[in-house]
């Protein structure tokens, strides 16, 4: 029997073709266009490693932070309807669709010295402005909404009936949830860090405008690019991109292992 | 043992109304219903899982109404067996016995649990790579594994396949009896029913319409809607002179407690006898009819005969339709016992 033609099926693998394409034309380019000479001239500066490293565990602390307060608050908007749920569900979701800079700007807002936090902020010691905390703090803003719908998706995919079986067998709200719930939505809860860690190491609009000092990577590689140009800025960019590949490739390996449970 | 009295439960699209229900220590208890008449909310309610709104529920003589579930002693198996995904059969089975005080004989119940079950071979299993039949089995001794005063059942049954079905029904029997647990089960299946049993309740719509025995339930509806979700095909409206029936097509005469206020009579389908030629005698109650349809049930056939205007359902053997050669537009009598005409209002 003839088979026959399917228009559908050569539209999609013409939109996967483009869409592949256009993601990595780019960024092949960039990879492959700084000499080795300044490959390894950037591999051993400093600035960079420090900048990259800044980037690697601010986004990582990010992460920590919304793994804490974001796996409760994902747990309660996946269990239990109340008025005005579909507010908090919007109000989470507002730092993916500000502008960055706007988060900024926000975030100083509160945190200077003419807002009574900032002004308590800075009565214990915690300076926000300019500092590593400010960066944390920033990046757990725009990453935290991702972390938050993610494991919110993952808790929402674990029949309840399981909760209620094992509270039928004695174990409580608390041991039913690190004994069933947790272990069942951890692979909700990688991905989750894994999202929320990309969403933060990509970060630099909000950055930008609360902590130009201590540089992390993308506001280096900004400075890079305004002081020196583009073939300074791209061993950073490149150098980034490898590393952040690394580490996602093998946080989502862990995720596959954890999907064999 | 389970006293369950004027129970409500509201929700914005449904309610449990003034539900009363009492269950006897060691009764296996049908909550009877069809999808949607608030069985599984009842279940959950006594569970602990569903927050009542008023009324009380009293285990062993205990308020447990705002109790939590763990606090209960009451078990619960779903009709989709809600295994534990990441455990293996044998941590499923002991999950629960890590809340309860340690009996030195714990190990030797659950084994002896799992063999009468036929789990042993399974121990260090993953749910995902078991059958139905073996899930229900382990939800099963799962539940009954930390010694509960009451089981819920809800829907055992449903979910698996006919041919694990039966053997799920006599496992439930079976451990029914052995180990003393009060059972209270869901269904819509009046077969599965009136092999468990022993009392029952019928639900509809959040109401409880009928209590007694299960038996009871089945031969003796006293509401229109008990008599149609119990499977009575021949219903009609009466008025009563003295023991006789008066319907709109015919007059039958019937067991002579009827009460002269009924407003409804039926009968069985199964009750009724049909013959190819006129019986001598002629028994009370025989009408001549002609068969408009006959539909195959499987295991046997229902005819639809019809009768001084009326359709009266009849079910036969498959043997019985051969060897009288029965087929649509035959001429047929019809007795109906008038010991199988059940009245209600």
């Amino acid at each position: 029997m003839k088979r026959q033609y399917d228009p559908f099926l050569t539209i999609s693998i013409i939109s996967c073709s483009v869409v592949s394409l256009f993601i990595m034309v780019p960024l092949l380019q960039m990879l492959f266009e700084p000499s080795w000479e300044i490959m390894t001239e950037s591999i051993v500066d400093p600035d960079i490693q420090k900048a990259i490293w800044l980037s690697i565990y601010s986004s990582g602390l990010a992460a920590f932070i919304s793994f804490i307060i974001g796996t409760p608050f994902a747990y309660l908007l996946a269990r239990k309807s109340f008025l005005g749920k579909q507010l908090v569900e919007g109000i989470i979701d507002l730092p993916i669709m500000i502008p960055h800079p706007v988060i900024g700007i926000a975030i100083l807002g509160i945190v200077g010295k003419h807002h009574w936090l900032g002004h308590f902020l800075h009565s214990i010691g915690v300076q926000v402005m300019g500092s590593v905390s400010g960066i944390v703090l920033v990046l757990t803003f725009v990453g935290m909404p991702f972390y938050i719908n993610t494991v919110k998706n993952g808790f929402e995919s674990i029949p309840v009936r399981l909760e209620n079986v094992s509270r039928s067998l004695g174990a409580s709200f608390s041991s039913t949830f690190f004994r069933i719930t947790l272990p069942l939505a951890w692979r909700s809860i990688f991905v989750g860090i894994i999202l929320c860690s990309a969403r933060a190491i990509s970060e630099f609009g909000a950055v930008v405008v609360v902590a130009y000092h201590p540089m992390n990577a993308p506001v280096l590689i900004y400075e890079r690019f305004t002081a020196f140009g583009l073939k300074y800025s791209q061993p950073i960019a490149v150098l980034l991109i490898l590393i952040c590949l690394m580490l996602f490739v093998g946080l989502r390996l862990l995720t596959q292992k954890d999907r064999e449970l | 043992m389970i006293q369950i009295q004027d129970l409500c439960i509201h929700f914005s699209n449904f309610a449990l109304k003034n539900v009363h229900i009492n269950i006897k220590k060691h009764e296996f208890f049908i909550i009877l219903g069809p999808t949607g008449s608030g069985k599984t909310v009842l279940v959950e309610s006594i569970a602990g899982i569903i927050p009542v709104n008023s009324g009380n529920i009293l285990i062993n003589g205990h308020d447990m109404t705002h109790a939590p579930p763990e606090k209960r002693k009451v078990g619960i198996v779903y009709q989709d067996y809600a295994l534990f995904p990441h455990m293996t059969v044998l941590e499923n089975i002991q999950y629960g016995l890590s809340y309860h005080k340690k009996s030195h004989d714990d190990r030797q119940r659950i084994h002896d649990l799992m063999a009468k079950t036929g789990l042993l071979h399974l121990s260090h299993r993953k749910p995902k790579y078991l059958s139905g039949g073996e899930k229900q089995r382990i939800a099963l001794v799962r539940a009954l594994a930390v010694r509960p005063s009451v089981l819920l059942l809800d829907e055992p049954l449903s979910a698996l396949d006919p041919c694990f079905r039966d053997d799920i029904q006599k496992l439930l029997k079976m451990l029914h009896e052995q180990t003393g647990t009060t059972f209270l089960m869901v269904t819509h299946n009046f077969a599965e029913a009136l092999f468990l049993g022993d009392q029952g309740a019928v639900l509809n719509n959040g109401i409880v319409e009928q209590c007694g025995s299960v038996e009871s339930l089945y031969t003796s509806p006293q509401t229109l809607f008990v008599a149609r979700f119990m499977g009575f095909k021949n219903i009609f409206d009466v008025q009563i002179d003295k023991s006789k029936a008066k319907t709109n097509f015919f007059e039958l005469e019937t067991s002579p407690s009827i009460v002269q206020e009924a407003t409804y009579i039926c009968f069985r389908g199964e009750d009724i006898q049909i013959h190819p030629k006129c019986p001598e005698p002629m028994p009370v109650n025989t009408f001549l009819g002609k068969i408009q349809n006959i539909v195959d049930r499987g295991p046997y056939c229902e005819l639809a005969v019809h009768a001084n205007n009326a359709l009266i359902y009849a079910i036969l053997t498959k043997g019985e339709l051969l060897k009288n050669a029965y087929h649509t537009e035959k001429n047929v009598f019809i007795s109906i016992p008038p010991l199988a005409v059940h009245y209600f209002n």
